[in-house]
């Protein structure tokens, strides 16, 4: 049977519609919550204040004058930074390595690096917690860089790892035979060929680090506390403070929004993994 | 320099013997061709000695210098590889700069040699394109000059033309010559088509298996070949060769004959058979025979035409001075 390419009413009118019912329904809990931050605490849970109120700024002036919002932000632009960075550093050497001298066990060691990652991280909380009380490492950035950096490792790995695949191994040999070293062939080859790969590698390792919020919370209290913990934070004791705790969440996922608005492009083709060349 | 010597040269890769152990002399400047058919170890062969896979046992010997344990980089050997491996970020100048560069050579001395690289390769006018706006043979070419910059001890080519369509095969084949000539540096090029071979090469080494078959001039393994292998292998169309009572009567348990060595009549001669396809080039006629009792299809090459078609009678009479007769054991006979 001959394939014949038809335009039907769907593909003209259906799927835009659908794209944008998708699109919205995405968008919305982020409308929801910027919406909110602009109420007042009381008017934040009235119905008849839904979409008709009185804005108000109080919810950010009190942010920053309560709660030191920048110190938050700095430790969560600090700790996601430096994880992505160890991260790359660690990732971008195992994932040549593998890519371009397989041994036998390459395979079963991806799968387990993945099988980490299916493990449930309450399983290990307490003796995280307590190796890292004991080491005298609670609350520091050292360790919540430590510990973003290995969760985020074997996504790390295995995208890169798909990304170099796709590098022909004769480039790499032209190089070694070309007179370069093992980190030549990195910094000349590799790194340039595979840049956008390894671009789109940070930028979702940096907004998984960002978003983290098990091990921060878990692990910090005040000086290396990240934007996760100040939303936690606002859980309040004294109750629920909707408006408050929108401020506080718009303020924490807006930079990440904003950066993942610039760079759609390398963010769909890391989601992707390089399945599209 | 490039006297490349392997010494009871083994690999494997896991249980499997690719190269039984292999001894093998290239001569200082030298051209020789590994030739054989595909999975026959020549390019694995070529790769050991590029340094790209490592030997299993056995010594590679370079200028006089043990090079079994030396990395790819520090072998002095240049490479082109058949798929080009140019490196697509890079223009065609950085490309052909590339070694020039990791050697750590001033400036002025590198946008010399390349320069000098680009004229002999005709690839001036293409300096600052990338890799991705060129034509297949401008690939090539670039691949070449990359290769030459760096004055190399040998260079080696793994099957460098078979990417390209014929007619830039040929130009292509006849550039490398040139360039040896030119260089005289020591090169070792892998092919599969032995008419490559029998152009380009001082030397041909014939493997199947992993086995060197036979090492010689081309026109020593085409008037003597060692063994059947060789014997079918090269020349083209392949030598004709026949078993049975006709072999024995010529003294033989196998006998060879090249098309072009087999004499061609309508009305008489040693064997009648059939004419299935001929082939009328103008300069020459490809006869293909059948219903000889002798093999299946004989090939007989005419020099000009010869108003033959299919179904005719002919009769076949091989040059009887320039038989190869085998033995029980596929061996020549003396």
């Amino acid at each position: 049977m001959a394939i014949v390419a038809t335009t039907t009413k769907f593909s003209v009118y259906g799927r835009p519609v659908l794209a944008w019912i998708v699109g919205l329904l995405f968008f919305f809990p982020i409308f929801w919550l910027v919406l909110t931050s602009f109420k007042t605490d009381a008017d934040a849970v009235k119905p008849e204040f839904l979409f008709f109120f009185t804005p108000t700024l109080d919810n950010y002036l009190n942010m920053t004058e309560n709660y030191d919002y920048w110190r938050f932000a700095t430790n969560s632009v600090i700790t996601s930074v430096f994880a992505t960075i160890f991260a790359l550093a660690v990732g971008i050497p195992s994932a040549y390595a593998m890519a371009f001298n397989p041994s036998r066990a390459t395979k079963d060691v991806l799968m387990w690096m993945l099988s980490t990652k299916m493990l449930p991280a309450a399983a290990v909380l307490y003796p995280m917690t307590f190796l890292t009380k004991s080491l005298g490492l609670f609350d520091t950035h050292f360790m919540v860089i430590v510990v973003l950096m290995l969760i985020n490792l074997p996504i790390v790995i295995w995208m890169l790892f798909t990304y170099f695949k796709e590098i022909p191994k004769d480039i790499i040999e032209a190089g070694q035979m070309d007179g370069v070293n093992t980190w030549g062939e990195v910094k000349e080859i590799l790194i340039p060929l595979a840049w956008g790969g390894i671009a789109s590698t940070a930028l979702l390792c940096f907004i998984f680090c960002w978003n983290e919020a098990y091990w921060t919370v878990r692990l910090t209290t005040t000086e290396a506390a990240t934007l996760s913990k100040l939303i936690e934070g606002n859980r309040a004791p004294e109750g629920l403070f909707f408006g408050r705790l929108s401020a506080v969440s718009a303020a924490a996922v807006g930079p990440i929004v904003v950066l993942g608005w610039f760079c759609q492009k390398q963010l769909v083709q890391g989601l992707t993994f390089g399945a599209v060349k | 320099m490039g006297r490349i010597v392997l010494e009871d040269v083994t690999k494997s890769f896991g249980e499997s013997q690719v190269i039984p152990p292999l001894n093998l002399t290239i001569e200082d400047g030298e051209f020789a061709v590994f030739v054989g058919p595909s999975g026959c170890g020549k390019s694995t062969l070529l790769r050991l000695i590029a340094g790209l896979e490592d030997t299993t046992s056995g010594k590679i010997v370079i200028d006089n210098e043990d090079a079994t344990q030396v990395p790819p980089s520090k072998r002095g050997l240049a490479m082109v590889f058949q798929s080009y491996a140019l490196y697509p970020h890079m223009s065609v100048r950085k490309n052909i700069a590339f070694p020039l560069r990791m050697a750590k050579m001033s400036q002025s001395e590198i946008d010399k040699k390349v320069e000098g690289a680009a004229k002999i390769l005709n690839l001036a006018d293409y300096l600052e394109q990338k890799p991705g706006q060129l034509s297949g043979g401008q690939r090539q070419r670039v691949a070449i000059g990359r290769a030459i910059v760096r004055e190399p001890a040998a260079f080696l080519f793994d099957e460098p033309l078979s990417n390209l369509d014929a007619a830039l095969r040929v130009g292509m084949r006849l550039e490398i010559s040139e360039l040896h000539n030119r260089l005289s540096t020591t090169m070792i090029y892998v092919t599969h088509d032995q008419v490559e071979a029998m152009t380009m090469a001082d030397k041909i080494v014939v493997l199947r298996a992993g086995n060197i078959e036979q090492v010689g001039s081309p026109l020593d393994l085409y008037h003597t070949p060692r063994n059947i292998f060789v014997a079918g292998f090269i020349g083209s169309p392949k030598m004709n060769i026949i078993s049975g009572p006709e072999a024995d009567k010529l003294g033989a348990t196998s006998v060879g004959f090249r098309p072009e060595h087999t004499d061609v009549s309508k009305t008489e001669g040693m064997w009648k058979g059939r004419v299935g396809v001929a082939e009328h080039l103008g300069s020459d006629t490809f006869i293909h025979v059948h219903d000889t009792g002798l093999a299946d299809m004989i090939t007989v090459r005419i020099t000009g035409d010869i108003a033959v078609t299919h179904g005719d009678d002919i009769y076949l009479t091989p040059q009887l001075d320039k038989l190869h007769k085998f033995d029980a054991d596929g061996l020549r006979m003396a």
